[in-house]
């Protein structure tokens, strides 16, 4: 005999990821980075069942076979330009306009960073382009350290969303401060993404049971040995932290609470 | 006349518009974007515009990163 286990209505169909007024399905967003051709990208956006995927603006390489903005397209898949490579403000305000030309999308991910070696947010910088991008009319998507209080600036100034590093990108150390995760979780009030870090999908995991409302991830399932297999479980992690947090866990104990009666 | 497109210094006939520099890279033309000397030309103005001795246009697309 089969038991049916009923999932709460409200966990499975009605729990959209808002960000800036727009509702999405899928709380994992993915990068595109790093996959060794478009057709296994394509296969690896499907099976991860994103609904919004960042991509990067450069020249025009004749070279170029195929495009990454097909792929999105073909598949109803929101594209989020990025300003990946970009060390300045003026970098990045110049690429955030190209990409709002080309792709006729206001939202962008803001990436302004420091260095190539760590690839870490260059603080100063992203405040600044933020704060001006968002004045021109743009949807901002900070990539930024998980440092609670440049959080906080970024959503005072207007950013839609903010997204908190768990580690270096492309680094797979997962998070590395689920303490300061935390307090960005709860002072915020646009959702977190966790961006950058996640290696494999118990970090997924972890990023959804500390709070966040979604993640965004691309070297993990684009490097990984079998991208789609991983972009499953990517998928289902999401799932099962963002239901885990909402279940409420129990707390943590120092010793053992029996859950069997006590014999008579 | 010498403009610099997408870095490198080409000699384009004059009158070149930004739409014949865009067709002399890709075919494409949907999920692309022109700047010249680092101002945003809207698509609907690409075959107006004309470039100029030492411009600098660069042609971007969407590409896999980040």
């Amino acid at each position: 005999m089969t038991t049916q286990i009923s999932v709460p209505a409200a966990v499975d169909t009605r729990d959209p990821l808002v960000i800036a007024d727009r509702e999405f399905g899928s709380r994992l967003i993915m990068g595109t980075g790093g996959a060794p051709s478009l057709h296994i990208l394509e296969e690896a956006l499907l099976a991860s069942g994103t609904e919004m995927t960042t991509v990067a603006m450069r020249r025009v390489a004749p070279s170029t076979q195929g495009s990454v903005w097909d792929v999105l397209r073909r598949n109803g898949i929101q594209p989020l330009p990025n300003t990946a490579g970009c060390f300045t403000t003026t970098d990045a305000l110049r690429t955030a306009r190209m990409a709002r030309e080309a792709l006729e999308t206001n939202w962008v991910k803001l990436e302004v960073v420091a260095d190539e070696r760590t690839l870490l947010p260059d603080p100063v910088e992203l405040l600044d382009a933020a704060e001006r991008l968002v004045d021109d009319g743009f949807i901002v998507l900070p990539y930024t350290n998980d440092d609670p209080i440049l959080a906080r600036r970024l959503e005072q100034l207007g950013c839609a969303a903010v997204m908190p590093l768990g580690s270096p990108i492309g680094s797979g150390l997962g998070i590395r401060n689920p303490h300061n995760i935390e307090l960005i979780v709860e002072q915020a009030g646009v959702p977190v993404i966790l961006d950058a870090g996640i290696g494999t999908a118990s970090e997924a995991a972890l990023a959804m049971e500390l709070g966040c409302d979604a993640v965004l991830l691309a070297s993990a399932v684009t490097r990984a040995q079998e991208p789609m297999l991983m972009a499953s479980a990517m998928r289902d992690a999401v799932t099962a932290g963002r239901r885990a947090r909402l279940a409420g866990r129990i707390p943590v104990r120092r010793y053992a609470e029996a859950s069997s009666p006590t014999p008579d | 006349m010498d403009v610099i497109i997408n870095g490198e210094r080409r000699d384009m006939a004059p009158h070149t518009t930004v739409a014949d520099v865009v067709r002399s890279l890709t075919e494409e033309n949907s999920g692309i974007a022109v700047a010249v000397n680092d101002e945003v030309v809207p698509k609907a103005a690409w075959a107006g515009t004309t470039v100029t001795e030492n411009d600098r246009v660069d042609v971007l697309t969407a590409v896999q990163g980040g």
